[in-house]
């Protein structure tokens, strides 16, 4: 009796504690959400300096937005995504794997992971603006092989869509590796060291020991890195918005589909961004799904250790 | 025997690996700080890999360049980060604590819906919220870039693992036995416990706000609010050709090399805190 008045009097402690975060999140997530979706309704934009609407039209603005090059953005998202993940991915399970063996005895760890880790701390936009520096025709990249000989004259690497995507993927990919390679080998090391020891006694190899035991052991902590990268993705904005200056050139094979939201929200055309909002927020939502269930499902051996992941979510895989 | 040479050869090349990835790491960086140090004259007739002298040079044009204020910049990027940092750690830690050391009815329900907008982004709700910070008289000000960090998901999920591996609750128990009220249970007994946890956090807080840019460029408009990111974004879109290029590096340099060195002298705790929140269980 004593005891359950006792836990009454302390809840409403629980409540003061969590509400400062919930009132925010009111007013600065949920109140723009509703008011994304509704405006995402209407006919709002400007033309000039007469502002238009709102007017109602219902879905108008989700047709044209399919019809419009939306698809498009999603496909160069997609790519320039991909573009950087596949080698993330295959670069980090290699590290993670001879970090953590044992047999190897790889010298100057530490060092390897300061390197490694250092270019996820750079400022995107900073690090896409030395990359324009130094890719352009005239720049430090093209003087060097230049004077190597490998080229005759300058490469127009911004001017092709190879080249732009390339670097955007090449940009992806030093910011996200080390950060993967980190959180894999936390990974591995956190599978027992019995089952190794086990599988020399058995005279596996070390390719065989990777793809039959590290693989498969650590495959929640995979799919759980492929869907928060898919989220980071799907963000994809400060590196290809300055690389080629919001254009998303050449002939906008490089625009991602934030840069696209960036520039109905610089237009000021509510609707059609809403709109596009919604669209986002759908896909979005449907991941964050998986990842819920991922870090909430059953608690088997691997969802514990997503726990370590809290960090990469926030940074959000850009 | 073959094995020992099988063992040699993954050796050599994991080491060749690590020493290219490690190469390309730091190389883009090594022509940023050589440019830098360099004159614009110079820079025009190809690369060199030897440091110039034009570096005090550099950095003086750039601080006395009105129509790109970087150390007002930095300034204003100093304030929002350390703001940010210290309110999103503080709160995420009290939200934490609030779920995790009570029990009442809504407990689950939050929990659950913090964990479902855990890795939501940013960007769906910008249309908003950029009507509501204009509507509200806060646009063109650093505020609506510190405020919202109080609301961080996943902030609130590493501080909610660690007290779950660190904080008794026999300990919150004994506070209270003691007369200890509950405010004062949670920042003079939780909060120090919390401290490597909120370390990290800060360090990671901090970094992210300061490299933020999407919804600075949304919400900053005048030069002089401007922060670091919007500085090189505007850089990006002058007129670029006309530029001193010495100029141009130096302002990439002083944008990114201030974190470079925090990084380098915490870089053990950093790249221990990347997986902190589950391995102590």
């Amino acid at each position: 009796m004593k005891k359950k008045r006792k836990s009454v009097s302390y809840a409403k402690w629980g409540y003061i504690f969590i509400l400062p975060f919930f009132i925010c999140f009111l007013i600065f997530s949920l109140i723009p959400l509703i008011d994304t979706v509704r405006y995402s309704f209407f006919e709002y934009y400007r033309s000039g300096i007469k502002e238009i609407g709102p007017n109602f039209i219902g879905i108008q603005n989700y047709i044209s937005l399919l019809g419009s090059d939306m698809l498009k953005y999603a496909g160069n998202t997609l790519i320039l995504w991909v573009i950087g993940f596949v080698p993330q991915i295959v670069v980090a399970l290699l590290l993670a794997n001879w970090f953590t063996d044992v047999r190897l005895k790889i010298r100057g760890k530490q060092f390897f992971k300061v390197v490694i880790y250092l270019p996820n701390l750079i400022m995107a936009s900073a690090f896409a603006m030395l990359f324009f520096a130094m890719f352009s025709t005239n720049g430090p990249i093209n003087s060097i092989l230049m004077s190597l000989g490998w080229i005759s004259k300058p490469v127009d690497f911004l001017g092709s869509v190879i080249g732009t995507r390339s670097l955007v993927g090449l940009m992806n990919f030093l910011m996200w590796f080390g950060n993967t390679t980190i959180m894999l080998m936390a990974a591995i090391m956190g599978i027992s060291p019995d089952i190794f020891e086990a599988c020399e006694l058995d005279g596996c190899t070390s390719i065989k020991r990777f793809f039959y035991i590290t693989l498969p052991l650590i495959r929640p902590i995979l799919a759980y890195t492929l869907i928060t990268s898919i989220i980071g993705g799907l963000q994809m904005f400060d590196v290809p918005q300055i690389l080629t200056n919001g254009q998303g050139n050449p002939d906008r094979t490089s625009m991602t589909l934030i840069m696209f939201l960036n520039s109905h929200l610089k237009s000021k055309n509510y609707g059609m961004a809403g709109a596009l909002s919604v669209y986002l927020f759908i896909v979005s939502g449907i991941l964050c799904f998986f990842v819920y269930r991922m870090t909430n499902g059953n608690n088997d051996d691997g969802t514990k250790k997503i726990r370590k992941k809290a960090r990469k979510v926030r940074k959000g895989g850009r | 025997m073959k094995s020992k040479n099988q063992k040699r050869g993954q050796t050599i090349l994991a080491y060749v690996v690590l020493i290219f990835l490690s190469f390309l790491c730091l190389f883009f960086f090594y022509i940023l700080i050589v440019n830098a140090t360099r004159s614009h004259a110079d820079l025009q007739k190809g690369f060199s890999a030897i440091p110039g002298s034009y570096f005090l040079e550099n950095l003086k044009n750039v601080a006395n360049d009105g129509s790109f204020p970087m150390f007002k910049g930095i300034l204003n990027s100093l304030i929002v980060s350390t703001c940010s940092a210290a309110l999103c750690t503080y709160f995420s830690s009290l939200t934490a604590y609030g779920l995790y050391a009570y029990d009442f009815r809504a407990k689950k329900a939050a929990f659950t819906f913090i964990m479902a907008i855990l890795v939501m982004p940013t960007q769906v709700t910008a249309m908003g919220f950029l009507r509501l910070i204009t509507n509200m008289g806060m646009y063109d000000s650093l505020l609506p870039l510190i405020i919202p960090s109080i609301a961080s998901p996943a902030v609130f999920y590493f501080m909610y693992s660690y007290l779950q591996s660190s904080l008794p609750l026999s300990l919150v128990e004994a506070a209270r036995i003691d007369g200890s009220g509950e405010f004062r249970t949670f920042n003079w007994i939780v909060l120090p416990i919390m401290k490597p946890a909120i370390a990290v956090q800060a360090i990671f807080t901090f970094v992210s706000s300061w490299n933020n840019y999407f919804v600075p460029a949304l919400v900053i408009q005048s030069k002089d609010k401007m922060t670091v990111p919007i500085l090189i974004a505007t850089l990006r879109g002058a007129d670029y050709m006309n530029f001193d290029m010495g100029k141009i590096y130096m302002m990439i340099t002083v944008a990114i090399v201030p974190i470079i060195i925090v990084y380098l002298l915490l870089s053990k705790y950093i790249i221990a805190g990347v997986t902190l929140g589950g391995v102590k269980e």
